[in-house]
């Protein structure tokens, strides 16, 4: 019968929800769309031709070499210090995560449930909440400027030990492990040769959210990094933004055009938007850890 | 031969019993020294200087009665408190909406597409969105510009005028962050058995009487674990009103947000100690909610 049921619980359209399920696909697309054809004009066109044309080749070439030549290749140090800040952290959680997870999950130590209530609450908590409280510690510790200020702090990620926790949890029964031990094999070695090469799945996910977070985070760099030179890409755009006239009227000659932002919020956006068209699977199994446990 | 054995086994069994403890730690280690650097020591130095003066003696609550007798700090409070309204309100009546239509679908593969294309916008999270949203609410660029000035609206000025912040934050939050919680909610609505919802149907329910008498309350605890998250990060307000005062010259969005005011403390007037008071307030916001949420609702069963 649950077979049946998805065509039986159908009687007729419904006109209604799929005028509603439209229009949101307009309201979540359409700014994605108008942000790719902006990038294609000149601000002239892009007050005077219709929002929804595509401008031209040219005006996409104006715009990228105006961009580029924004304080000499500012933008792509910004992409480049974006990417180097969100893959290290990316590389320490992961190692820093995988057997975290997996010690929570299938071994028995003092401390490890406190250690799991923490984790919980930590995850829950924004992490916004400790910017500031973050600042004055590295201050205290002379790390402000230095890139571990921010890639520290990105690296400690409590919601990817909990997707640890939870996969080792029901990926793994407690009973291999119990024989890999009899078989004589030491804790390390058991985690080595039966957790880790079944741990594929979960490093994907927790790599996927650890990246996308890293990577638009916008707080924590903005107050820990204060050197242009520095700057993620998000603060970047930022610097970008103060510098377009028709939002800041005082700007002189470093002026730059609306497109010329759009392209650049283009480019910020790219590596995440490029993760997401890749791991759909990853992010549904992710934001349902939760249900994982019911 | 057999007591030897034994011996052996038991020797071997007392192992096993110990073994995974100081393993247990060793996996956990590194992990641990971060929770402590990153997550505890701040936290303790938040408070102490909350609790101390510029000279480094404690101060009492004076940091906190300096930070709440800032003009700015109520007026934040208030702007924070009606986002938060707006925003969640907007978040449960449509996420929950869409997701029982989009469970109805029966096409699976327009059903994924959808959730697919509502989700895009999540890759903007963060300044990203912002600048979208800065041409998205100007008349003159504007691809929904008839739209704005049919409301009235014919300059960038006239949209962001401060009445209207609350409805631009939410509309903000909602666009990058409401395609992730649909995904979550069709997938909580998918773990209800099918038999519940056919039982239904042969007793003469509608969709909406379905909807409403037995999707919506099976779906309580997500719904309440979507509130509490979009509170907890409502309540930091940041990068939306600071990017907004930077691109209308500090007229929409200055020192809006109670995170800005920390911040503003923090950089701009070097009251380090009152920064410090309003991000213990935050904090313990932060701390309470999560607290009460992981103990009450059972959601994560840590055994």
């Amino acid at each position: 019968m649950p077979t049946d049921f998805r065509r039986s619980r159908r009687t007729g359209r419904d006109p209604l929800a799929a005028v509603v399920l439209l229009l949101f696909v307009v309201f979540f697309v359409l700014p994605v769309l108008w942000l790719l054809l902006a990038a294609t004009k000149t601000d002239d066109q892009l007050v005077h031709t219709n929002p929804l044309s595509f401008g031209s080749w040219h005006a996409l070439r104006g715009n990228w070499d105006a961009l580029t030549g924004y304080q000499g290749d500012t933008i792509f140090l910004w992409l480049r210090n974006s990417a180097v800040y969100a893959f290290i952290a990316l590389a320490i959680t992961l190692v820093v995560a995988v057997p975290a997870g997996y010690a929570l999950a299938l071994t028995d130590f003092p401390g490890r449930h406190t250690l799991l209530i923490a984790t919980l609450v930590v995850m829950l908590m924004p992490s916004a909440t400790l910017v500031v409280p973050l600042f004055l510690e590295m201050n205290a510790v002379h790390l402000i400027g230095s890139m571990w200020s921010v890639i520290l702090p990105y690296a400690f990620y409590p919601f990817g030990v909990y997707l640890a926790y939870i996969y080792f949890s029901t990926a793994i029964p407690r009973s291999l492990l119990e024989a890999a031990r009899l078989d004589g094999c030491s804790e390390f070695g058991t985690f080595r040769r039966i957790a880790l090469p079944l741990a594929t799945p979960v490093v994907a996910l927790v790599g996927f959210f650890s990246f996308v977070a890293n990577w638009t985070n916008y707080f924590l760099p903005y107050v820990l990094l204060p050197q242009s030179n520095q700057f993620p890409v998000q603060v970047g755009l930022g610097t970008l933004l103060d510098d377009v006239p028709q939002f800041n009227p005082t700007v002189g000659s470093l002026a730059v055009e609306r497109p010329e932002l759009a392209l650049a919020t283009l480019l910020a956006i790219t590596p995440v938007l490029v993760v997401f068209l890749f791991s759909q699977r990853f992010l549904v199994a992710g934001m349902l850890a939760g249900a994982t446990k019911d | 031969m057999s007591t030897v054995a034994n011996t052996v086994g038991s020797e071997r069994a007392a192992r096993r019993r110990l073994r995974p403890v100081r393993a247990g730690h060793g996996f956990v280690a590194a992990y641990v020294v971060l929770l402590i650097a990153f997550g505890v020591v701040p936290t303790v130095y938040a408070i102490y200087f909350a609790f101390t003066n510029a000279g480094n003696t404690f101060s009492g609550l004076s940091n906190f009665t300096d930070a709440a007798d800032d003009f700015r700090f109520l007026p934040a409070v208030e702007h924070v408190g009606l986002y938060l309204v707006f925003w969640l309100a907007s978040l449960v009546v449509f996420v929950v909406g869409l997701a029982l239509l989009l469970h109805r679908l029966a096409a699976r593969g327009v059903s994924r597409a959808l959730r697919f294309l509502y989700y895009v916008p999540g890759a903007l999270a963060g300044a990203a969105s912002v600048m979208v949203w800065l041409f998205m609410l100007d008349p003159t660029v504007s691809p929904v510009g008839f739209l704005l000035r049919a409301l009235g609206f014919s300059t960038f000025n006239d949209v962001v005028a401060p009445g209207n912040l609350p409805v631009l934050f939410t509309l903000m939050a909602f666009w990058t962050g409401a395609g992730g919680w649909i995904v979550v909610m069709y997938g909580a609505l998918n773990n209800i058995p099918t038999e519940v919802l056919e039982a239904a149907r042969i007793d003469g329910a509608n969709a909406w009487q379905t909807a409403r008498r037995i999707q919506i309350p099976l779906l309580r605890k997500w719904i309440v674990y979507m509130v509490i998250l979009a509170f907890a990060g409502g309540t930091q307000l940041f990068v939306e009103p600071q990017l907004l005062s930077q691109a209308s010259v500090g007229v929409a969005g200055r020192d809006y947000s109670l995170n800005q005011l920390s911040y503003d403390f923090a950089f701009q007037t070097n009251n380090v100690n009152a920064a410090a008071a309003i991000s213990v307030e935050l904090l313990l916001v932060g701390l309470i909610v999560a607290t009460v949420f992981v103990a009450r609702s059972g959601f994560f069963d840590a055994d």
